[in-house]
């Protein structure tokens, strides 16, 4: 039960330097207090159940729960071969490794697809850019010319094996 | 309207897209003033999170004006200056009535296990985040809180997330007075971690992290010891020499999945993939708390699974309690906090960059360039 009297002098009130120290020792402070309360302390409640946001594009839904949620984001719908990608992963449950390693998987498919949507645009992408590069060789010269000679000697090395193989 | 555009792995970019429109009758538009980026967005912008498709705007942190409202908004008015929790909550299920915000079953299709955030990937419920001019905010009348008019903007946008999660870090911890808390990662989350375990009545807070230039500023910011684990050979025998062989009352996992410190938990977690990020953070943890204590988890990880000792915590006894923070839940009085001068959240900001530049502000980020601890992005015309 919570000590109502005045609590004795703390063994910690060597903390002068810390602005704030011990604020919230008591719960009397701490409007938050409890973690969980019912009803919750908000205001501006003036629904049941929240209407049901008309559904505009494809949302694929968990199989743990019955129908969409009343509320949800309309961004990216699925498409391309990573929607279908998507939408098997969905049928499986949340429960199940497959749904995750399908979603991780269809990501990636959808990586290669928006490089071809830019490209079908006539917008060749600025990789070296969209990565940040310019920052990388503002701040960390000596790391960004460690990684170009990495990677010119890996396409080196790669180009010697293609035309060695080719031999 | 500009907005952040994730194309891949490591590749963002600003583009031009088509500005949001009231899609339910408790929506608002909001026009961005100030968005951060988060240190889970990197878990987004490495491709750990299942789901995050290409052409997604990312950001659950920002504040912003009132441009529009739904026919159903009664309370927010169009010109309120509103800061925006990143849970995305309807007020009324099973979980909001326990005032389980983060956890709200009413706002995420995809997935039972969290509620809708903020540009979060589709797992997270497939909206566009603040990383924008202009961002979709359903639930106006309960999610938005209008910013006190004397505090500064800076404050307020970091109260939408940072400030909140840290202090349900300390708060998860069950701090009683006195006790020795250890937060492992310097990042802003272990900074406002370690300042809230003083306001709830620590005695002593040791923050862990590899990078010097953070240790540094969390020990000016939340006066506490820091240990560079890069220094040390074994860290739960570290934490015990330092509390008399015991181990520390509480524990805090500010990392989550990005964690550095353990080669295997690296390659399995970060570079393969093959878990859920690397758990390293989570390890230390939980053998470095004393037995019978708290381990306090707001690090992310994915939806998959990690490898943890589990058994470990069995048999030390110990209550691990983690969840996404409920911001609105604390909003009231980490106000206050701020108002009455007990913490300066603002300072924590290290670069405001324009939103135009978007790439280079995740690299900088990402990569912990030019001593970056946090970064504010600015849409155009908001520089002021």
């Amino acid at each position: 039960m919570e000590n109502q009297q005045t609590p004795a002098p703390s063994k910690h009130d060597g903390h002068p330097h810390i602005p704030g120290w011990g604020a919230d020792l008591d719960h009397k402070n701490r409007p938050a207090y409890p973690k969980e309360r019912t009803p919750p302390r908000l205001e501006g409640i003036h629904w049941d159940q929240p209407q049901q946001q008309p559904q505009t594009v494809e949302i694929l839904h968990s199989n743990e729960r019955p129908d969409i949620t009343p509320i949800f984001g309309t961004t990216v719908p699925p498409s391309g071969f990573s929607g279908m990608i998507r939408r098997a992963a969905f049928k499986y449950s949340e429960n199940d490794m497959r749904h995750w390693l399908m979603l991780l998987f269809a990501d990636r498919v959808n990586m290669l697809e928006g490089l071809g949507d830019d490209l079908m645009k006539g917008h060749v992408p600025n990789i070296f850019a969209e990565m940040g590069m310019k920052s990388e060789l503002k701040y960390n010269r000596a790391g960004f010319i460690r990684k170009a000679a990495i990677a010119t000697a890996v396409a080196g090395l790669g180009y010697y094996w293609l035309k060695h193989r080719k031999d | 309207m500009l907005a952040m555009d994730y194309r891949g792995p490591y590749r963002v970019r600003a583009t031009q897209k088509p500005e949001p429109t009231i899609e339910h009758p408790n929506d608002a538009i909001v026009r961005v003033t100030r968005s951060c980026i988060c240190g889970s967005d990197l878990h987004l912008y490495h491709g750990m999170v299942p789901d995050t498709r290409i052409g997604s705007t990312f950001g659950h942190e920002f504040t912003g004006v009132v441009e529009q409202v739904g026919p159903s908004v009664e309370k927010l008015k169009v010109g309120d200056h509103v800061l925006v929790p990143f849970n995305i909550f309807c007020g009324t299920c099973f979980y909001c009535q326990r005032e389980l915000y983060g956890n709200c079953h009413n706002t995420n299709p995809e997935a039972t296990a969290v509620g809708g955030i903020y540009g979060y990937s589709h797992t997270a419920g497939g909206y566009d985040g603040g990383q924008a001019e202009y961002v979709r905010v359903p639930m106006a009348d309960i999610a938005p809180t209008v910013i006190p008019k004397e505090m500064d903007l800076d404050d307020a946008v970091l109260l939408t997330d940072v400030f909140p999660t840290g202090y349900q870090a300390a708060e998860m911890g069950e701090i009683e007075e006195g006790d020795t808390v250890v937060i492992f990662g310097a990042g802003p989350i272990g900074i406002m971690a370690a300042k809230s375990a003083w306001i709830l009545g620590a005695g002593r807070v040791i923050v862990v992290d590899h990078l010097d230039y953070r240790l540094e500023f969390v020990k000016n910011f939340a006066q506490c010891e820091v240990v560079n684990f890069l220094d040390v050979r074994d860290m739960a025998i570290h934490i015990k020499r330092m509390t008399d062989w015991l181990g520390a009352d509480v524990c805090i996992d500010a990392v989550g999945g990005d964690a550095s410190g353990n080669f295997l938990q690296t390659i399995t977690g970060k570079k393969m993939k093959l878990q859920a990020g690397s758990a390293t953070a989570l390890h230390w943890a939980i053998n470095s708390v004393r037995l019978g204590g708290n381990v306090s988890i707001v690090g992310v990880y994915g939806p998959t699974f990690n490898a943890v000792p589990i058994g470990n915590a069995i048999n030390k006894g110990l209550t691990l309690r983690m969840n996404q923070a409920s911001v609105k839940r604390h909003l009231p009085r980490l106000i206050e906090h701020i108002q009455a001068g007990r913490i300066e959240p603002r300072k924590i900001i290290t670069h405001r960059i324009p939103l135009e530049e978007i790439s280079d502000a995740y690299h900088i980020f990402s990569s912990k360039l030019d001593n970056c601890i946090k970064t504010v992005l600015v849409p155009p015309g908001q520089f002021h």
